[in-house]
């Protein structure tokens, strides 16, 4: 939101931060206020700041309420809820001038009155809760919904909206629902009688968010492992790709369950760590099933040596990695997209992996389905390398589609017909010179047995110290590189296409790299955009790279890993890259990309990009 | 290992089993480990235990880790999948592939080193999971392959090759599968097949994680004069506490069992495991009794051999718990795996 002066009506079109202790059951509060925006046809952006911790520190909830559709942060607090004490002094400070602080005034605070260019409104949120409600933790958790009143009338939130929400959240507890309906009309009549509602960021009705839902990547990303036909999970729970395992497990006691024996047509196995959990991933795809592991980046860390054997062996695995911040554990609760390098290339030895690179939820459910067939396919882990912003936040989404008439690939596996009909069978043959060779599953034929081994072997499968015999099987996994171009998704587009400047990004970025093009454009500053969706990079990739004089990579890591596997898997010329990084650990917002190219065009006259 | 080439073809006068199969059959490729090591007179029993409970060939997975014993998965029945993984791992492996059909055979290879090790981890958790596998740990004391150091088995004043002494207490792994809840554990010597043959097919046909710990000498780096895995030191320190011999089911019971020494199981599928107790006090279904006469003899140095502990009754195998549909899951048709799109668009009113 990087033009103040444009955006004089702030209708359906400003951020609002909630400051909270986490283990408040804040959550809801806030999740009540922005599902209704999004009920009112505004599109909204969510995005949840928590600690790594369960109960005491402090945690925010912003909420962006965008008329454009943005799905980036916005990078600027208009509307700030102090309801932690304990971080009063920065939440103050980081409102924008001109914009408004609520806080609760049962206690006087004078350190808030400090600043002179924003608005401070106080309300004796605690006193009216405790007169009106009995029991401490009843007190805390209604405190919560009586400040999401207040910011209803004062942002003028249409309460029918309101009532129906809470009306379904606690259809089957109607004490609950009236202790709520009673605390949400506590803050919101003492806001009307009050205060001089609305206030000029306000909320309006429009109908921009019809045929889309609010959901969460990881939640959708397990749907999509249900929707592909996924049998086996194994896992070891890690921030933030635990609720990918949770939604698949839920998904499947809904779906996998045989109604009249009970009996599960799925196994999900927490494993005793990420080297086991992998392990489980390999032995039940060599067995074929349709297996997967979620994880973040220190278990990709761990996976290391079996994806090696996976890669070696041509054992299919799908990996989602739910990056968070690292070096190290880093920072569990925080995004980042700082593990590009280490799936690209995980494992010793010469090692290429297909990666996958969602950009918000939708794709997560589509690219878990595309992972499992590139996966079965190609005879290699897959990985979906997703983030933290994209897993754990709800985005507004195009609703899901499902086409009935999809059958999983299951790749090249030999049936028992099939091998009666071969001489022999040779496991590592490259017999369609696609370099992808055919495979057999235990249990099917005396005919398919084979030695699957991670140690040297030559092309039939037997173990070898040969150079020659190795070296042919290493030069035909080159090529099965190859033919991955072939099978996974296009990059996406956007732009002219003939403009000298362009953008290439991925994953998380893609909100804010359009959001900036949009800037950009006003400010009549050309730029084309492409946004990579899969590794190996596909030909789009590397022609837009030779046509373009300047590329902005814009991704969220310190040490431009983009930029880095472009140069050494790409013809490009690393001098025309330019990096736009962003790696605090909050979401990258448009402002860091309009400011970093117009800082470098400003430097490189000699470019047209002025229209 | 042996430089002669093994005739592919047999002879039409050798024993078939009930699929027509000749014990050739059950056999693999030619051992690279060297002359004598004891792990090819394991292999040797397992091709004469699959063969004789009549175990198609393609409904055996063989899996192993990284070491001398993980090599020897390719050295029985050639038509069986195998799978030599990476060191200490193969529980994992396993583990998933068992999950995704429960109909195979699963038989694992290990080592001292690879189990108690750098696999140490995943032994623990497949014994707790109880997973529905045969487990067998090739047991020298020491690691061949990096040429004779000790592993986390050796004895305490063992001596290696070299001269040096080991002084770290070792890790047994009978203890600590009854530890864990194993529902079948068994220890037993490389040299004695007739022991062997029995526990190995017993050990396939139990519903669950069975553990056989066969103390299997490396003839070439723990095979000396002060080491406690010599072939000499393990004879001599040999104590066969229980036989077993396996009935397959259909079979009549023809051995004569004297009175009070004999305790016969039933397995799942309805054959059977006899016991022959050669220790009249020794209670194989007890467990915290069969810990206690394990971890005494232990202190005496003498290993007890024959099958320590079985438990036929226990409902904690990993489908059982599970819930996991009969059909395995590798080969449910993806119409009941995938909801559709009629149930996609009813489902996402939540997030709406």
């Amino acid at each position: 939101m990087p033009e103040l002066a444009r955006n004089a009506d702030r209708t359906n079109d400003f951020a609002i931060k909630f400051a909270n202790v986490n283990g408040t059951g804040s959550a809801s509060a806030n999740a009540l206020i922005m599902k209704a925006i999004f009920r009112m046809g505004i599109p909204v952006a969510g995005k949840n700041y928590f600690p790594s911790n369960i109960q005491g520190l402090p945690t925010w909830y912003e909420v962006r309420v965008t008329r454009d559709g943005y799905a980036a942060r916005s990078g600027r607090i208009d509307i700030l809820v102090a309801m932690n004490a304990e971080t009063y002094q920065r939440d103050v400070r980081e409102v924008i001038s001109g914009g408004y602080l609520i806080y609760d005034s049962t206690w006087p605070r004078s350190m808030l009155l400090q600043r002179e260019d924003i608005t401070v409104i106080g309300v004796p949120l605690a006193k009216m809760v405790n007169e009106t409600f009995d029991g401490v933790r009843n007190r805390i958790l209604l405190k919560n919904i009586a400040y999401a009143g207040v910011i209803a009338a004062l942002i003028d939130v249409d309460l029918n909206v309101i009532d129906a929400l809470l009306k379904e959240s606690y259809a089957k507890k109607p004490k609950l629902l009236d202790s709520n309906t009673k605390a949400l009309r506590l803050g919101y009549d003492y806001a009307k009688a009050n205060l001089s509602c609305p206030l000029p960021l306000k909320v309006t009705h429009l109908d921009k968010t019809a045929g889309h839902i609010m959901i969460d990547g990881n939640t959708a990303a397990g749907l999509g492992c249900v929707y592909a036909g996924a049998t086996v999970g194994a896992w070891y729970p890690i921030t933030p790709s635990t609720s990918l395992m949770d939604a698949f497990k839920s998904f499947c006691e809904r779906f996998r369950v045989d109604a009249e024996t009970g009996e599960r047509n799925y196994a999900v196995i927490q494993a005793e760590d990420e080297l086991s959990a992998i392990g489980m991933v390999l032995g039940a795809s060599w067995n074929g099933a349709r297996a997967f592991t979620p994880t973040s980046g220190p278990g990709i860390s761990l996976m290391n040596e079996f994806i090696g054997l996976a890669y070696y062996a041509e054992v299919p695995a799908v990996i989602f990695d739910v990056a968070r911040v690292g070096p190290s554990t880093g920072m569990p609760t925080r995004t980042q997209q700082s593990d590009i390098l280490m799936c690209a290339y995980a494992s010793h030895g010469d090692t290429r992996h297909v990666v996958l690179f969602p950009a918000n939820p939708e794709e997560c459910f589509y690219m878990a389905v595309q992972a499992f067939d590139l996966a079965e396919r190609l005879q290699t882990p897959v990985f979906v390398l997703s983030d933290l912003d994209i897993g754990m936040n709800d985005w507004m989404c195009k609703d899901l589609k499902w086409d009935d008439a999809y059958r999983p690939d299951r790749g090249k596996v030999l049936s028992a017909e099939e091998l009666n009909k071969l001489d022999k069978f040779y496991r590592y043959v490259d017999r369609d010179e696609d370099a992808i060779p055919y495979r057999t599953l235990p249990g099917v034929n005396p005919k398919g047995a084979y030695f699957t081994r991670g140690s040297g072997h030559n092309q039939y499968g037997g173990y070898t110290e040969d150079s020659a015999d190795y070296q042919f099987v290493l030069d035909r996994l080159t090529r099965k590189f190859t033919t991955a171009t072939r099978y996974v998704p296009k990059p996406v587009t956007l732009g002219r296409g003939n403009c000298e400047v362009g953008i290439i990004s991925l994953g998380s970025c893609d909100g804010a790299v359009r959001e900036a093009l949009d800037v950009l454009s006003r400010q009549k500053i050309d730029v084309d955009y492409l946004r990579v969706k899969a590794f190996p990079f596909t030909s789009e990739v590397e022609a837009f790279l030779r046509d373009h004089k300047l590329i902005f990579v814009v991704e969220q890591n310190r040490d431009a890993q983009l930029r880095s596997l472009l140069t050494i898997e790409t013809a490009v010329e690393k001098s025309k890259l330019e990096s736009i990084l962003s790696y605090s650990g909050f979401p990258m917002s448009a402002d860091p990309i309009v400011n970093g190219i117009r800082a470098k065009l400003a430097e490189t006259p000699r470019l047209s990009v002025i229209k | 290992m042996s430089y002669i080439n093994k005739p592919k073809v047999a002879h039409p006068s050798l024993p078939t089993n009930a699929l027509g199969l000749t014990r050739r059959q059950y056999e693999g490729a030619m051992s690279t480990l060297c002359a004598g090591c004891g792990h090819d007179s394991v292999t040797a029993a397992i091709v004469e235990a699959c063969w004789g409970i009549d175990l198609k060939p393609e409904q055996l997975a063989k899996l192993s880790g990284i070491g001398c014993s993980s090599k020897t998965t390719a050295y029985f029945v050639a038509g069986a999948h195998g799978f030599n993984s990476v060191h200490g791992r193969m529980p994992s492996i396993a583990s998933g592939a068992a999950a995704a059909n429960r109909e195979l055979t699963y038989i694992g290879i290990s080592g001292d080193g690879d189990s108690l090790s750098i696999g140490f981890g995943q032994l623990a958790h497949a014994i707790r999971r109880n997973i529905n596998m045969l487990y067998i740990i090739e047991n020298n004391g020491v690691y061949g392959l990096t040429k004779g150091q000790f592993s986390a088995s050796a004895d305490i004043g063992t001596k290696a090759k070299k001269g040096e002494v080991n002084l770290t207490p070792p890790i047994d792994p009978v203890l600590l599968a009854l530890s864990l809840g194993a529902t079948f554990v068994a220890r037993s010597f490389s040299g004695d097949k007739q022991q062997l043959v029995p526990l190995i097919q017993a050990g396939l046909k139990h519903n669950g994680f069975a553990l056989i710990d066969v103390l299997s000498p490396c003839v070439t780096f723990n095979d000396h004069e002060g080491s406690t895995r010599s072939y000499t030191f393990t004879r001599e320190h040999y104590h066969p506490v229980i036989e077993a011999d396996f009935v397959p089911k259909a079979s009549e019971i023809t051995v004569d069992y004297q009175e009070g020494q004999a305790l016969s199981v039933e397995l799942h599928d309805g054959s059977q495991v006899i016991l022959r107790k050669l220790d009249a006090s020794y209670d194989p279904t007890d467990r915290s009794a069969a810990y206690h006469f394990i971890e005494t003899k232990i202190k005496n140095h003498e290993y007890v051999t024959g099958l320590i502990h079985i438990d036929e009754s226990s409902t904690t195998e990993f489908h059982t718990l599970n819930k996991t549909t009969k059909v395995p899951l590798n080969r449910l048709p993806f119409e009941k795996l995938s909801p559709g799109n009629a149930a996609l668009q009813k489902l996402q009113a939540r997030w709406r």
